[in-house]
This record gives C-alpha cells, sequence and structure tokens, in this order.
C-alpha cells in the first residue's frame, strides 16, 4: 500500500522530486546587519539559491537600525555571503539574488517602518501579480521580539489574504518561565501558533535529525531502549573555547540558559520520546511535550541534590595559558554566571522511570565534544574472570554530534592469546564514511522549512514553556545562593562538585 | 600533505589485487587511526585503456561526490593479461579531532577475452553489502550485461547515444533487468522538472495543470533525449497518452491526449545553446496562460503573460551545476530512488518517431 501525502494528490509533480516547492515568498530579516545575519542567515540565503531551492519567487527585505542605502546593504550582504558562505559564491547567482533586495533602516519601534515594509511587500505583490507568502525571521536582541510582534500585528502584517504569513523567533524565547509565558502570550495574541516557528538550530542538524531514523528505523535498538536495558543517559556539550567576545550576553545568560535549556532538553527530548505515529510537525512536538512533563521540576531544596555550577579559572588549553572566567574581558569581577552545569534528570514514566539523565555543559573543558552515551546494564552473570585484563564493561552506546558525527558501541572482545581474557573494543559508525553528500548548515534547512511551512524542526510553545517548567527552580535556586560558585580549572574535566550528583557507581566520561 | 599509497602489479590477479588494497588499507590505518575508509558506495567504470585517463579527470572533476571504491576497468585490444594499480587517498590529513576520510582506486587492465567474464574478475574488488553502480561511458554493453549480476545501479548518459531510440530503449532494456538506471540525461532536466512543478504549486495553479495546452521544449542538438525524458515526465505524471511525435525541420512535433483536450508537443534544436541539457521550457494552458523557462545568467529567466496582458518576467535563481557537477550529481543518485524516472522513460520512448 503507497502512502501519498495530501501535497502529492493535489500536485502530481512533485512526487519524486527531491527538493519540494517553496511558494513565492518574501523573506523579511529584523536585525539584518547584526552579527547572526551576516554569518549565518545571509549565507544560508545564498545556498539555497545556489542549489535552486528558494520560492520560483524569492524576495529579500533587510531591516535594521543602521542607515544605509539598500545599496550599501547590498555590499555588505555579498560581502558576508563572500566570507561566510560554505562554498564560494557564484557571481552570477549572487547578483541575481541581491538585485531586488530592499533595505529598510529605522527602530523596531518605529511605526513608519512598519508603513514602508507594508509598501514593500505589496510592491513585491504587484510585481508578481498575487500575493505571496511572507516571512518574518526575529533575528534581534530578545527584548525588541514583543515590540515587533505588536507592530506587524498592529499593521495588519500578520495576515495576508490569499498567502501564508510566519514569523521565525530565534533563541533565547524568554530568560524565566514567567518570560517566556509572556513571550508566547504576546506572540499569540498577533499569530496563531501555525504561524510561529521558534528556532533551535540544534534541530536543524543532520545529526540530530539522524537520532530519529537511528531509534526509529533500527529494529535491533528499540527493544532494549528502556529502564529494564539501560542503566543511565549522560548528554555532554562541552567546548574548548572560552566566550570571545560575547561577555555581555554571556554573563546575563549563563551555561544553563546558552545550552541546556533548549539544545540539552531537546537532545534528551529526542533519545527519550516514544514514536511518533507519523513523522509530522505536531505529532513529532506531541511527544517530545510528554517527555518533559515526565520530568519533575525540582524544588529550591532538591537543586542541591541534581545540579552544580561551576565558573572556569585560569588553566591551559592546547597548550596555550588562558584566562579564567573572572578576568575574560567584559565580565565583572564579582560575576556569578556559571559556565559550566551539570544536572541530574529522571524521565518518570514507564520507560525511563529510574534511570538518570545526566546533562552537562561547558566553556573551556579539554576539548570540544558533544555526544550522548546510553550506557547499557552489565550482564546478569560473569562467566569470565577478570584477572590479568580490564574484564567485561557494560555496553555503551555513544551517538556523537561533534566533531565526528557518528555512533559507536563498546563491546566487550576477547583478547587474542591463550587465556580467556576480555577487554572492552568499539565498533564504530562514522557519519561521514557512509553518504557521499555534505551536510547543509542547520540555518539553510530551518529557512526552508519555515518559508515552507514546516513545523517538526522548530519548538512548539508548550514544549518551550516545558523546558523552562524544569530549568526555572534551577535558576532561581543558583540566583538565591549567589557566590562563590565552584571553580575549574580551564582546560580539564570539569569541577570535583560534578561528582556529587551521580548516582551509585556512575561516573562522569571523560571529554 | 596528503599522499596516496600505491600499489601496482603486472599479469596479476583479482585475489592479488585485493589482497593488496587490504595491507595498504591496513598500514594506513596504522599509521594514524584517523585515517578510516569510506564505505558508501562501489562504483565500476569500463573504459577504453587510451581515454582511461580523461575518465579519471571527469571523476576527480565531480568534487565531492565519490565512490569510496572505484574500479577502473581498461579494456586493451590484444591484450591476454591483466595488470591492476591499486591506491588510497585522502584528500585531507586528519584535523585534531576528527578523521579523515579515504577513498578506493583500482584499474585493471584487461584485454577484450576477459570481457565475457568480468563479473569473476570486479567480484572480489568490490565491498559486499555495498550498492555497486557500473558506468561504460565508450559503450562495451557488452561488459556492463557481464556485471549484471553484480550491479544494482547503471549510469548511462543517454545523449552520448547517436540515435535517441536507441538510448531510450537500452534504458528501458536495463530498468527491464531490474537495475535502477541513473541517466545524466534525466538529471539534466532535474532543474526544469523542480521549477516546472513549482510554478504550479500555488493552490490557485494547480488546476491549470489538467489545462495545458501546450508543451515546447527546446534542447542541445545532442539532448534530444532530456526533451523527451522532460516530456515524457509531463505526460506520466498528468497522465496523457502519447504517441510517435512527427519531424519537421529538425523539429520534433505531435499530440498527447489529455482527459479533457490534446495537447501540442514540440522539441526544438537551439542552436545557440553550447553545452548539453535543455535550453528552454514554454507551457501554455486552455485559459491563456503562457509561461517560458529559459537558461540566464545567476538562474533561468522566465516570462509570464495572460489573456488579461499581464507580462512578467523575473529570474528563478541557482546555479548551472556544469557536466562535472552532473557526473557528481549521477553519482549521488546511486542511494536514492526515483518513483517517477521508469513512467517517464516509458513514455518518452512511445514519443519517438
Amino acid at each position: 500500500m503507497s502512502v501519498t501525502t495530501q501535497r502529492e494528490v493535489e500536485n502530481p509533480l512533485v512526487e519524486g522530486l527531491e527538493r519540494l516547492p517553496v511558494h513565492p515568498t518574501t523573506l523579511v530579516i529584523f536585525g539584518a546587519t547584526g552579527d547572526l545575519a551576516n554569518r549565518k542567515l545571509l549565507p544560508a540565503v545564498y545556498n539555497l539559491a545556489h542549489e535552486g531551492a528558494l520560492p520560483e519567487r524569492f524576495q529579500l527585505v533587510g531591516i535594521s537600525r543602521s542607515e544605509m542605502s539598500h545599496d550599501e546593504f547590498r555590499t555588505m550582504a555579498k560581502e558576508a555571503i563572500t566570507q561566510f558562505s560554505r562554498r564560494a559564491a557564484d557571481a552570477d547567482v549572487l547578483d541575481a539574488l541581491l538585485t531586488d533586495v530592499r533595505y529598510l533602516p529605522g527602530t523596531f519601534n518605529d511605526e513608519d517602518v512598519y508603513g514602508r515594509l507594508t509598501e514593500t511587500l505589496d510592491c513585491y505583490d504587484q510585481e508578481a501579480g498575487r500575493p505571496q507568502n511572507r516571512c518574518f525571521y526575529l533575528s534581534t536582541a530578545p527584548s525588541f521580539f514583543p515590540v515587533i510582534v505588536e507592530r506587524l500585528g498592529h499593521h495588519q502584517l500578520a495576515r495576508h489574504k490569499g498567502a501564508d504569513v510566519r514569523i521565525v523567533i530565534e533563541k533565547p524565547f524568554g530568560t524565566t518561565l514567567e518570560e517566556a509565558l509572556e513571550l508566547n502570550k504576546e506572540v499569540l495574541s498577533v499569530f496563531q501558533e501555525s504561524q510561529v516557528f521558534r528556532i533551535d538550530h540544534y534541530l536543524g542538524k543532520e545529526t540530530v535529525q539522524n537520532m530519529m531514523a537511528f531509534r526509529f528505523a533500527n529494529g535491533l535498538f528499540e527493544p532494549v531502549w528502556n529502564r529494564n536495558y539501560i542503566d543511565s543517559v549522560q548528554i555532554t556539550a562541552a567546548e574548548d573555547l572560552g566566550i570571545g567576545s560575547r561577555a555581555g550576553y554571556y554573563d546575563q545568560a549563563g551555561a544553563l540558559r546558552d545550552l541546556v535549556q533548549n539544545h540539552m532538553l531537546q537532545l534528551l527530548c529526542h533519545v527519550a520520546m516514544e514514536p511518533p505515529v507519523h513523522f509530522t510537525a505536531d505529532e513529532v512536538r506531541d511527544e517530545k511535550v510528554k517527555v518533559l512533563d515526565a520530568i519533575t521540576a525540582p524544588t529550591v531544596d532538591t537543586v542541591a541534590d541534581m545540579a552544580v555550577r561551576a565558573q572556569y579559572t585560569a588553566g591551559s588549553v592546547g597548550g596555550e595559558d588562558v584566562r579564567g572566567y573572572l578576568q575574560e574581558e567584559g565580565v565583572p569581577e564579582t560575576s556569578t554566571t556559571e559556565t559550566y552545569a551539570a544536572l541530574r534528570l529522571e524521565v518518570q514514566n514507564w520507560r525511563w522511570a529510574g534511570v538518570p539523565f545526566y546533562l552537562r555543559t561547558g566553556k573551556r573543558l579539554a576539548r570540544k565534544v558533544t555526544e550522548i552515551a546510553v550506557e547499557l546494564k552489565p550482564v546478569p552473570h560473569l562467566a569470565f574472570q577478570a584477572d590479568g585484563s580490564v574484564g567485561p564493561r557494560p555496553n555503551v552506546l555513544v551517538l556523537t554530534l561533534q566533531p565526528n558525527e557518528g555512533v559507536s558501541l563498546s563491546l566487550g572482545a576477547k583478547i587474542p592469546g591463550t587465556r580467556m581474557r576480555i577487554r572492552p573494543v568499539n565498533m564504530e559508525f562514522l557519519y561521514g564514511t557512509a553518504f557521499l553528500s555534505q551536510s547543509p548548515e542547520a540555518y539553510e534547512r530551518l529557512i526552508l522549512d519555515a518559508m515552507r511551512g514546516d513545523a517538526t524542526l522548530f519548538t512548539r510553545n508548550d514544549e518551550v514553556e516545558a523546558q523552562w517548567r524544569i530549568i526555572d527552580p534551577i535558576i532561581s535556586a543558583w540566583h538565591d545562593q549567589g557566590g562563590p560558585v565552584p571553580q575549574y580549572e580551564a582546560g580539564g574535566q570539569g569541577p570535583v562538585e560534578a561528582d556529587r550528583i551521580l548516582i551509585g557507581d556512575d561516573h562522569w566520561r571523560t571529554i | 600533505m596528503p599522499i596516496d599509497t600505491v600499489w601496482s602489479e603486472r599479469d596479476t590477479t583479482p585475489s592479488e589485487i585485493e589482497e593488496a588494497l587490504r595491507k595498504l588499507l591496513f598500514e594506513r590505518h596504522g599509521e594514524d587511526a584517523r585515517y578510516v575508509p569510506g564505505r558508501v558506495l562501489n562504483m565500476v567504470c569500463i573504459v577504453d585503456r587510451e581515454w582511461a585517463g580523461e575518465v579519471v579527470n571527469r571523476l576527480e572533476r565531480t568534487g565531492r561526490y565519490h565512490a569510496s571504491r572505484t574500479i577502473i576497468v581498461a579494456i586493451e585490444s590484444g591484450r591476454t593479461t591483466i595488470d591492476a594499480v591499486a591506491s588510497i587517498a585522502s584528500d585531507t590529513d586528519p584535523r585534531p579531532g576528527e578523521f579523515a576520510l579515504l577513498r578506493e582506486t583500482m584499474q585493471v587492465t584487461i584485454g577484450e577475452r576477459h570481457v565475457g567474464h568480468l563479473d569473476t574478475i570486479v567480484d572480489p574488488l568490490v565491498i559486499s553489502d555495498l550498492p555497486t553502480m557500473v558506468w561504460s561511458p565508450h559503450g562495451h554493453p557488452e561488459a556492463v550485461d557481464a556485471l549484471l549480476s553484480l550491479a544494482q545501479v547503471v549510469l548511462l548518459d543517454s545523449v552520448d547515444e547517436p540515435d535517441v531510440g536507441d538510448a531510450l530503449g537500452r534504458a528501458r532494456e536495463l530498468t527491464g533487468a531490474g537495475l535502477y538506471v541513473v541517466d545524466l540525461a534525466w538529471l539534466r532536466s532535474t532543474p526544469w522538472r523542480e521549477r516546472f512543478a513549482a510554478s504550479f504549486d500555488p493552490g490557485s495553479l494547480r488546476a491549470e495543470l489538467r489545462q495545458l495546452t501546450r508543451v515546447e521544449v527546446r534542447h542541445h542538438e545532442r539532448s534530444r533525449a532530456a526533451a523527451l525524458l522532460f516530456v515524457g515526465w509531463v505526460a506520466s505524471r498528468l497522465g496523457w497518452r502519447t504517441d510517435a511525435l512527427m519531424t519537421a525541420d529538425g523539429t520534433w512535433r505531435g499530440r498527447a491526449h489529455g482527459r479533457r483536450q490534446d495537447v501540442d508537443l514540440a522539441l526544438a534544436t537551439d542552436l545557440q545553446q553550447s553545452v548539453p541539457g535543455l535550453a528552454g521550457v514554454t507551457v501554455e494552458t486552455a485559459s491563456g496562460r503562457h509561461l517560458s523557462l529559459d537558461r540566464g545568467r545567476g538562474g533561468l529567466r522566465a516570462h509570464y503573460t495572460n489573456q488579461r496582458g499581464d507580462d512578467r518576467t523575473w529570474t528563478v535563481v541557482g546555479a548551472s551545476r556544469g557536466e562535472p557537477g552532473i557526473l557528481g550529481e549521477g553519482i549521488r543518485q546511486a542511494l536514492l530512488r526515483d518513483p517517477t524516472y521508469n513512467p517517464a522513460l516509458a513514455a518518452a520512448t512511445t514519443l519517438v518517431p
């Protein structure tokens, strides 16, 4: 029995096409001269153009506070694309893409900006002879999200007869549960949830999507993917770099908000979720919300037992001496912002009850690695003696997201010789060795999906709120505690205090 | 700088070649465990000995799409023994914390007398359980036939055949034998198919697909196969009945029969077109809409008119892949399956005069 989608029935030409059509769209980037737009968004748009993946009619409008003309913006965009695109820019494609780009200078609360935006969008519709979809991308400081949303609504730009309007909102979506609730309320007072695309760019990474393929397309793993066989799950997002020039942002955010509240909880969801019946946006997100709802939010009293924070001190990374966090440029001497966070969470449902999920992230650790390690329970009876060898160890399945995307499974194997001695060996699958294609940048996939209206890889309102419900009590507890914050030496494995949240014989994997 | 590791031998056997390659891999991995072999695709290229270098260069120029193990079978007239060169190479040195991908290449030089039993030479050299693609750009269909039991995919280019009917017939013969055919002529029409599908995708325009009254395809003088496959695709997707076209002044014309009305078809050679593939597509509908897509700078130039007098021109942005890009795409397609190719091929075959 073949399965066809509604789209295939309606347009018989799309079946078999690798790139599904995207309807004519105007993409409006708020914050178009900012760092994210320059480094990620404009290069992503270019790469989509290069591959012929953009809609047959596509227009780009940039809005930012900087005063510049259309031509100056085009020049800036061209330079950004040339510098940051993953492929060398083709001059003809670049010219064709940027020829009709418009730039509207002004502050985001300036009524005049939205008047000029309306004129520009109407003008594009007239040129096309029909209404075009509109996609507003908010690549600004989070404090501008509410005002932009409100102004778009006020200027009747949240709806467009005969076409779709979508809004893409960058992270962070609030800095506390209260803020997230308030922001959701403001956004949903103007847009419907189906129009809202909250970006977590981790979800656009091929390897994160591959986790679902790994779990749900292989009969081998799912039977053991539960509390009966799995001892613990450890999710690590370690960086060897410091905060660089991001002190202003980072000292306000900290590791918990920067990575755990969004990316790492999403990874946890991908590990723990039940298989959706269909791979549709709402069914996938329903399953993720169930996982988040099954995590008991800590209380002020339990935070110390399940969460650890720390700051890096001076040390050595890659053979180079580096400064401690408090000595970084722009960081207040009295800062209590964590550069390391480790949590132990439990998913209280039939599949996972009793299995600890350890999450840790940090700056200036020994190396850059993002991985999910699933440790299986040991065999119930050991027939082999361990003398003279490392002996059997529990199997560990490691899904590595970066730098070497792939999967490894540790197995016990006999050491060659006359005796039955066992040591762990690794069976490795490296993603890059098995496919011909170069992975697209996460933003390319996400921008295209947003223009197409596919929200599978975006975070829904209830998902964001459920994430904050878990993280908010920890933030409050740490805020109330103040300093001093535990410390760890840059270039190392993190603070010794992190061992405090481990259960039984569990241990942190070496970074 | 990465260096190829090479082994060569005269008057050798497939077993010796396979063993030598295993040793090369073992040595390379022993030097640095971050060198890892790719395990994606076996590709067997059957070429005339004197053109082997040219084919290797074509494969090099495809950029990032390479089979993980490439076996060049070079046929030399009068040869009685087998010579072989095996090499493993990486495009990069492994960076800290990362791995470097190795590609394996073998050139096996054989005589005509070996062709009938080519499977017994190639079988020990391919990696089991990986898909195997066969490409024979210089003809040698008998060599391809000898490998059909080993291969799952055949790469061909219908524009290489002087007679388009023979070209499409050969593709049908191979698909009939259960192989997946990747035809570069089909891939040359991909951007046109995508754009054509997109032009009629907005809900208000989909009904127009049932009202098409004319399809004209302009093509490079040697790329009639690509044009036929494009029209065959439209016909098969929209359920048209097709008959053989007629030839007049170098243009192939005829009619397809849709549910509501007949559709005028035309395949015209564009002598200005310098590269293989399509030069332009024009469609018209019963309601008087007219849409043309033609090659232009930075993408396809779209031109739209209707009975109300609307007249619009714009660029559908996209880069030309060039011939190396088309070949690279052909290699990549070995891992995919396009369910619309066989119906398009069947319809295209009926259009040949």
